[in-house]
């Protein structure tokens, strides 16, 4: 339903009088395929999705000369052909023309690019003479020519260009040097025409002996071919990534270093975002009302105002958060410093059984489970991911905290601990405590039951520093910030018009007050049905109303409880809505609100996944409903048995 | 860690994880089970070629290597796979 099919690709071979190729993009990681692809394509790119696979490409389209163009599409980065993750499988059965369920889709290149990083020839060397022997029609272009030259390297293009039987284009992708070249280079091969003969180079058996003697053969021939073609030079370029290094994976300095980038990151979406997100909420909330104001009350306009507009905004308002996060990602990914984090912090983040990718993701969380969920696509894993995935929204994002402050208010204000502490502060920190403590046991449980893997080899590359590139970050985040609005946009806009709908109907009439629609309402209703259900955590049905309508954003509880407890337009701010709350009695008699009831409320929020925002982007980050019903179903019954524990725990410790 | 124990006590084979840091070495062979292994030779890690262990993370592990012309970083536990000797 989201993916967009992949046919769109495979436009007909002539587009106007113009002839259209195919052109597969394909090189290791960190060899700048990414700065060539942007390059050659432009900001115009579309994003496609392999059916029933997590894994993306892109494409876009590259004139080539006069009579032609070429739709470019960029397979995932592979160091061989020998795939060991999804996503260099893709891309290995497109390089090799085979045809695969995941791969029909996908048009035939005419011709495979191979982008090959210069300063890093004899391993890049490995992939290219892999595909350049199956057959493949391929030219390699040669990128971070001019890094090359700059620490001295000598490449004799013309030589290697023989000795691999393929043309070479030297380029620099930054300076856009060398692209009308390798324009006419990639034009003339796809003219050409030339048919593959299909060669079967890799065994498939990979720990035969035969195998590795391919392997090594392979190695020897490369140091051949380097040896004929290539000088090496001063190095000073290498030279000043080692510098570099040796600060920032310092023992002492390094992992300074880190948290000051981690903290940057994190107070930059957990609090600077704020602005434009409450600029976006005011926006909404003023078109609300202005709405409101000029059409006829009924229930059009309250569909539109509560409904469609506050959904359209609270699918925006995420967009902040979500550019300047991956504004940081690009960053650090596009320097290579996020390789370096990795590395620091592997060994602690392997004794949580999760990668070393998986901080980043999870320190966004803490902000907001959406585009830390999103940003775990930096995690090549695929298991590690969806553990990461699955436990981020443990993680006490910031929507947890107007929920926390309303209780602490109700129940436990200005009290002390050891006469300096605030119990609240201390609450609070336990709360995260709590959900860190809870995603590290689930993180083991997944790793070793559903998610349970071999342990693929970490073998990561530190690519050379190199300042990043502006195209490449405006491209990613303007990328991921559009899926999210289309993909996971959707899905949020019809479950907010569906919560409407939830508090909406049936009518109660007109003239009735906001409380009593709420309260007769499908919402009111349900709140009412679950409430024996919810009676042993100590909640009632107007608490059971706050737990289904804060699925829409969990601070929604609180503007639901200002309405279920009447306390009306004049009187928001909290110090009503708390006065309204501690005067609030069961039938019994006793007070609703005890701190035990606060804490168990907390925790459930701790733990449950009252979040659509949150499914909606791990269906789209899984492009699959599995997921996502898993997530929900699994973390509400931890947070039903933990908020069960502490209530009933609490009781019988004496406490109310 | 210690290297696994081996038949030839006398002279312990030296592997990747246990080599001084900024000497250079050769690679001798890489050994364990099939993936691994031919992932690590893959990226370059073939006998013969010249190999430095470049430092360890601050928690020790992994550690950062220096292989044909670039840099990766790998667990001890792989770099105990591969037995090395050490350059003159």
């Amino acid at each position: 339903m989201s993916a967009q099919p992949l046919t769109t690709l495979s436009s007909p071979h002539t587009a106007g009088d113009k002839h259209q190729y195919t052109v597969a993009v394909a090189g290791n990681p960190n060899a700048g395929k990414t700065t060539l692809f942007n390059a050659l394509t432009g900001l115009r790119q579309k994003v496609a999705n392999y059916p029933g696979v997590t894994v993306e490409t892109k494409s876009g389209v590259w004139a080539l000369d006069e009579q032609s163009s070429a739709v470019v599409v960029d397979l995932p980065g592979l160091y061989s052909l020998n795939a060991t993750s999804i996503d260099e499988q893709i891309a290995r059965d497109v390089l090799l023309g085979r045809e695969s369920s995941n791969t029909r889709k996908l048009p035939n290149p005419d011709v495979i690019l191979l982008v090959v990083d210069a300063t890093n020839l004899s391993r890049n060397l490995y992939l290219t003479t892999q595909v350049i022997e199956s057959g493949a029609p391929v030219v390699v272009a040669l990128t971070m020519f001019d890094l090359a030259q700059r620490s001295g390297m000598d490449i004799d293009v013309e030589l290697l260009s023989a000795e691999l039987g393929a043309p070479v284009v030297p380029v620099v992708a930054r300076k856009r040097s060398g692209l009308d070249v390798l324009a006419k280079t990639v034009a003339s091969v796809a003219r050409s025409g030339r048919a593959r003969h299909q060669v079967n180079v890799v065994s498939e058996k990979r720990d035969s002996e035969e195998f590795r003697e391919i392997l090594v053969n392979r190695y020897r021939h490369i140091e051949e071919i380097t040896r004929k073609t290539f000088h090496r030079g001063n190095r000073a370029q290498v030279d000043l990534t080692s510098r570099i290094d040796s600060i920032v994976t310092h023992k002492v300095f390094g992992p300074v270093v880190l948290i000051a980038v981690m903290l940057l990151v994190f107070q930059t979406i957990f609090s600077w975002a704020n602005l434009p997100m409450s600029l976006i909420e005011n926006v909404f909330s003023q078109l609300s009302s202005f709405v409101r104001a000029t059409l006829p009350p009924g229930l059009f306009t309250d569909l539109l105002a509560d409904g469609v507009i506050a959904g359209v905004g609270g699918v925006l308002v995420f967009l902040p958060q979500i550019l300047l996060l991956f504004f940081f990602i690009s960053m650090l990914e596009d320097s290579g410093y996020m390789a370096r984090a990795a590395f620091l912090i592997d060994r602690l983040m392997r004794g949580l059984g999760l990668d070393g990718k998986a901080f980043l993701p999870l320190l966004s969380s803490f902000a907001c489970a959406v585009p830390g969920i999103m940003a775990t696509r930096t995690i090549e894993n695929r298991k590690d991911r969806f553990a990461t995935m699955m436990v981020a929204p443990f993680m006490s994002c910031s929507a947890r905290l107007p929920v926390y402050t309303l209780m602490i208010a109700a129940c436990f204000s200005r009290q002390r601990v050891f006469g300096f502490l605030s119990l609240g502060v201390l609450i609070i920190l336990t709360m995260y405590t709590l959900g860190i403590v809870v995603a590290i046991a689930v993180a083991w449980v997944l790793k070793r039951t559903i998610l349970n893997a071999p342990a693929p080899p970490f073998v990561m590359e530190l690519p050379i520093y190199r300042v990043p590139n502006f195209t490449n970050v405006a491209q990613t985040m303007f990328t991921s910030a559009g899926l999210f609005v289309k993909r996971a946009g959707t899905v949020i806009l019809a479950i907010s018009i569906l919560l409407w709908a939830l508090t909406a109907f049936p009518r109660a009439g007109a003239n009735i007050a906001p409380a009593q629609q709420v309260s007769d309402s499908f919402a009111g209703r349900a709140g009412r049905f679950i409430e024996p259900a919810i009676k042993p955590l100590g909640f009632d049905w107007k608490i059971g109303i706050g737990l289904i309508t804060s699925f829409a954003a969990r601070e929604t509880i609180v503007s639901t409880l200002n309405v279920v407890y009447n306390v009306g337009d004049e009187g928001q701010g909290s110090s009503s809505l708390v006065d309204t709350m501690l005067r609030a009695k069961r039938p019994d008699g006793t007070p609703v609100w005890t701190p035990l009831v606060a804490v168990s409320l907390m925790v459930f929020f701790v733990l449950a996944c009252q979040c659509m925002s949150t499914l909606a982007i791990v269906r789209r980050e899984t492009n699959s409903w599995r997921w996502p019903l898993f997530m929900v179903s699994y973390m509400l019954v931890l947070a039903y048995v933990a908020s069960l524990l502490t209530f009933q725990g609490g009781k019988l410790l004496g406490f109310s | 860690m210690k290297p696994e124990a081996t038949t030839q006590s006398d002279s312990q084979p030296l592997t990747l994880d246990n080599i001084p840091i900024g000497m250079w070495a050769h690679v001798l062979n890489v050994v364990g089970n099939g993936l691994n292994a031919m992932r690590l030779m893959e990226m370059g890690l073939v006998p013969g070629a010249p190999v430095s262990v470049v430092r360890s993370a601050p928690l020790g592990d992994p550690i950062q290597i220096r292989i044909r012309d670039y840099h990766l970083a790998l667990r001890r536990g792989e770099a105990r796979m591969i037995s090395v000797i050490l350059a003159d």
